[in-house]
């Protein structure tokens, strides 16, 4: 079981990830897209919509720095144990929070607006149902565990165990009796990770990191040529 | 100095009869499907009116198009791109769907299936959006020929522009339609905003399209565009514009809402531009000024120079003859009476307007003057102030000396015509009054009253420009020298351009000896010299014989 949760299931997340997106890439771009329904309702979602956004990019950079980031490099840095706790429970609940109330209230709008709640899929309620619990997950461990319980530091634990997946060796006695929200909060992680490709999530892939850099008006051309070239695989004339 | 084409229209506005022939036909072909039921590519609205969507003109709401910065370079009016990154999880420049209006259908099955009873059963309205109940209170053209009154006509952006003192008066004296669609800018600003890059403009006819694979849903094209003519497909998630009906135009015929123009009030044809002078246009300060330096920005098809750049850099000759037959080029530039849609958003549109005398006949008409008396005329386009500061808010920036000058021609010509036709002497100082020549008048005249089919078309096709292509004056050598099958045998890999293939048929069998051996002709036969006797060599695949037992 052990064995399965984490050394496995992290590595089917991620192929799921890749290939997922792969396969996305190829046979589906047309339906990539974040499906805005902001056409239906703005005025909720102009608060909603940012403050979860925010929230969860602040989220992202917290786990960056909590797991990818060795503890000896930080205090390399000069960043204290406890400076880093300190920041990591407040930013981190902060952010936590904020992602949180962001979907409630686009939980809440979903469900009420008739035209968005038409809008919704199964596909939809599933993630929204993982997001939601990990997210939660998340704020609890952050909260409960760290604040409330005293720190815990998974720096010595998830941390390392989560960079030994990278490098192909992955440890699994350092997983063994971290706490149960820890436990739940990453293994609803590594399924969500399983999904995201599957998902309107996808849309993050899609962020557009190369807008700044290219020139407002776009030509195209409307074949790359005459009709001699190459034609796509499976959409030859017939001849 | 860049030549590059752009397929244009011109709609001369006298003759729209407010049909909404365009509109429906161009949704039959385009969006009549769910996602789209509030999307017109094609509108036409009533002026003054609010417009489609709801006082899309107001771009101190909407900020639409493009401003000057501090230091007088061209920016998105709704803000630069950081901005516009920071922004995409809430835009609060996009209109909502109720600023369209919520598109609905009715339940025309309880019509049949009422119980018996004493009223008459209705068919009661349902949101397309939501499917639930819903009282219609807008709808695409609600203030359809002022529907509505003045109480909503006097919202509209463009007569609040206008002076306090003239508002109340204009119901009484003109109305016009306005069929709008995606102008297909030189300067698009819904391109700037598209941060996918989904949106671009093709560089053969200058169509501006939206990459469905691209599109990510980011939906700040529909902020971006001053005309709101980029729509969001609530099904897909995608955004939709007006497409030009590219497919058509590609083998010449006309788009669907031209076709279908029941006033054959639509013209197409080619424009020649130089790209590398738009921004520089589009950056001039005063927005009064645009317009002429739009028209600067057009090459002139007959100017020797214009035609050697315009094939060192591409355009091919058919495009270039279409571009002297344009008869958007002959309206644009040559009789300069058709005028761009609101040039101060600096998108450089690509649809002109011929502006509608026919508010200013009418009122003529109906103080009892002769309507079609040039000195008549021209005294009314000054004293009608409103019509004229009217029209200028919507083709000039709001100057009302280009309207003029476009009216005054027109009433030349009505009153030109006039002559003509009761048998009297052309009088060519009537031409002259207004700068033309009476050869000039003949030949609006020809084009804007007998206006046939296919002057007002004059659309080169894509295949014209690939035949030319594939003339391949270019010499290929060096791009695909011999023949290099696929891994896969003969038939695999990359085709070889007709050219090199023919090139090394010819050496072969000048090279190769009295008979060339079928196998090495990659089993190519002239059929032509084949006298129907016997079996050419090469026509069947080279077999290797066996050799029959008994023989030898
Ligand atoms: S009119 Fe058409 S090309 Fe111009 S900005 Fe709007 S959508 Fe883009
Ligand atoms: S079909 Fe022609 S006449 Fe009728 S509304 Fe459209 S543009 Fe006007």
């Amino acid at each position: 079981m052990r064995v399965l949760l984490w050394a496995v299931l992290p590595y089917v997340s991620v192929v799921l990830l890749v290939g997922g997106t792969v396969w996305r890439w190829r046979y589906d771009r047309f339906g990539w897209t974040t499906r805005s329904s902001e056409l239906y309702e703005k005025r909720l979602l102009r608060i909603a919509s940012p403050l979860f956004h925010y929230g969860l990019i602040f989220v992202i950079l917290g786990h960056v720095a909590g797991l990818v980031v060795p503890e000896g490099w930080m205090s390399a840095l000069g960043v204290r144990e406890s400076v880093y706790h300190a920041v990591s429970l407040y930013a981190g609940s902060l952010a936590g929070a904020a992602a949180v109330a962001g979907l409630a209230m686009l939980v809440y709008r979903r469900r009420t607006r008739g035209p968005v709640f038409s809008a919704t899929t199964r596909n939809d309620k599933l993630m929204y149902v993982l997001l939601g619990a990990s997210l939660l997950l998340g704020l609890a461990v952050t909260v409960v565990e760290n604040g409330i319980l005293g720190g815990y530091d998974y720096r010595t634990t998830v941390g390392p165990w989560f960079r030994g997946l990278f490098a192909l060796r992955p440890d699994i006695t350092l997983m063994e009796g971290i706490p149960l929200l820890y436990a739940f909060h990453t293994v609803i992680g590594m399924v969500l990770t399983a999904l995201f490709p599957f998902t309107r999530l996808i849309h993050a892939f899609a962020a557009p990191w190369r807008y700044p850099f290219r020139p407002y008006l776009v030509y195209r051309s409307r074949t790359s040529g005459p009709r001699t070239r190459a034609e796509r695989r499976g959409w030859e004339p017939i001849r | 100095m860049r030549v590059m084409a752009q397929l244009a229209m011109v709609m001369n506005l006298d003759k729209c009869i407010g049909c909404h022939t365009c509109s429906v036909t161009c949704k039959q072909a385009w969006t009549n499907r769910s996602g789209t039921e509030y999307v017109w590519f094609n509108n036409v609205e009533t002026r003054p009116g609010q417009g489609y969507p709801r006082r899309y003109e107001d771009q101190d709401r909407w900020r639409g198009g493009w401003e000057l910065d501090r230091r007088g370079r061209l920016r998105p009016r709704s803000g630069g791109r950081a901005r516009r990154l920071l922004t995409i999880f809430s835009n609060p420049l996009m209109p909502s769907i109720g600023d369209y209006y919520e598109p609905w259908t009715y339940d025309y099955a309880s019509l049949t299936t009422a119980p018996l009873g004493d009223d008459f059963p209705v068919a009661r309205p349902h949101s397309l959006v939501s499917g639930e109940r819903m009282k219609v209170e807008w709808s695409a053209n609600w203030d359809d020929d002022l529907g509505g009154g003045p109480a909503l006509a006097a919202a509209d952006p463009v007569v609040e522009k206008i002076a306090q003192d003239v508002r109340l008066d204009y119901e009484r004296v003109f109305m016009f339609y306005l069929p709008r669609i995606c102008e297909h800018c030189l300067n698009p600003s819904c391109m700037a905003a598209c941060p996918s890059g989904a949106i671009y403009k093709r560089e053969e006819d200058g169509i501006v399209l939206v990459d469905q694979d691209r599109c990510r849903g980011w939906r700040m094209c529909v902020t971006g565009c001053p005309y709101k003519k980029v729509y969001f497909n609530h099904r897909t998630g995608k955004a939709e514009k007006c497409t030009f009906c590219y497919p058509r135009v590609e083998v010449g015929l006309p788009t669907v809402c031209s076709e279908t123009c029941v006033g054959r009030l639509r013209y197409l044809g080619v424009l020649l531009y130089d790209a590398d002078r738009v921004a520089e246009a589009a950056e001039t300060e005063d927005d009064t000024a645009l317009y002429e330096a739009q028209l600067g920005v057009f090459l002139d098809p007959e100017d020797p120079d214009v035609r050697a750049a315009a094939r060192r850099d591409g355009v091919p000759d058919a495009w270039v003859r279409a571009a002297r037959d344009s008869p958007v080029h002959a309206l644009v530039n040559r009789f300069r009476v058709a005028l761009p849609l609101h040039p101060e958003y600096r998108t450089m549109p690509m649809v002109w307007y011929i502006p509608p005398l026919s508010p200013v006949v009418d009122a003529l008409r109906g103080t009892g003057h002769d309507a079609e008396d040039a000195g008549n005329l021209f005294g009314a386009i000054e004293t009608l102030r409103i019509p004229v500061s009217y029209l200028a808010e919507l083709f000039s920036a709001g100057d009302p000396e280009p309207v003029t000058r476009v009216l005054r021609r027109l009433a030349a010509l009505r009153s030109y015509m006039r002559d003509r036709n009761l048998g009297d002497p052309a009088d060519p100082a009537k031409a002259e009054a207004v700068g033309m020549t009476g050869r000039d008048m003949d030949d609006l005249y020809r084009l804007l009253a007998l206006a046939r089919y296919e002057e007002r078309y004059v659309i080169p096709t894509q295949a014209e420009a690939e035949a030319a292509a594939l003339e391949e004056s270019v010499c290929p050598v060096g791009e695909d020298a011999g023949a290099r099958p696929g891994p896969f045998g003969e038939a695999s890999g990359r085709p070889e351009r007709a050219s090199v293939e023919s090139f090394h048929a010819l050496r072969d069998r000048q090279t190769g000896g009295a008979l060339v051996h079928p196998a090495d002709r990659k089993g190519r036969v002239n059929l032509l010299n084949w006298d129907g006797q016997g079996r050419p060599g090469g026509l069947f695949p080279h077999r290797p014989k066996k050799k029959k037992e008994g023989e030898e």
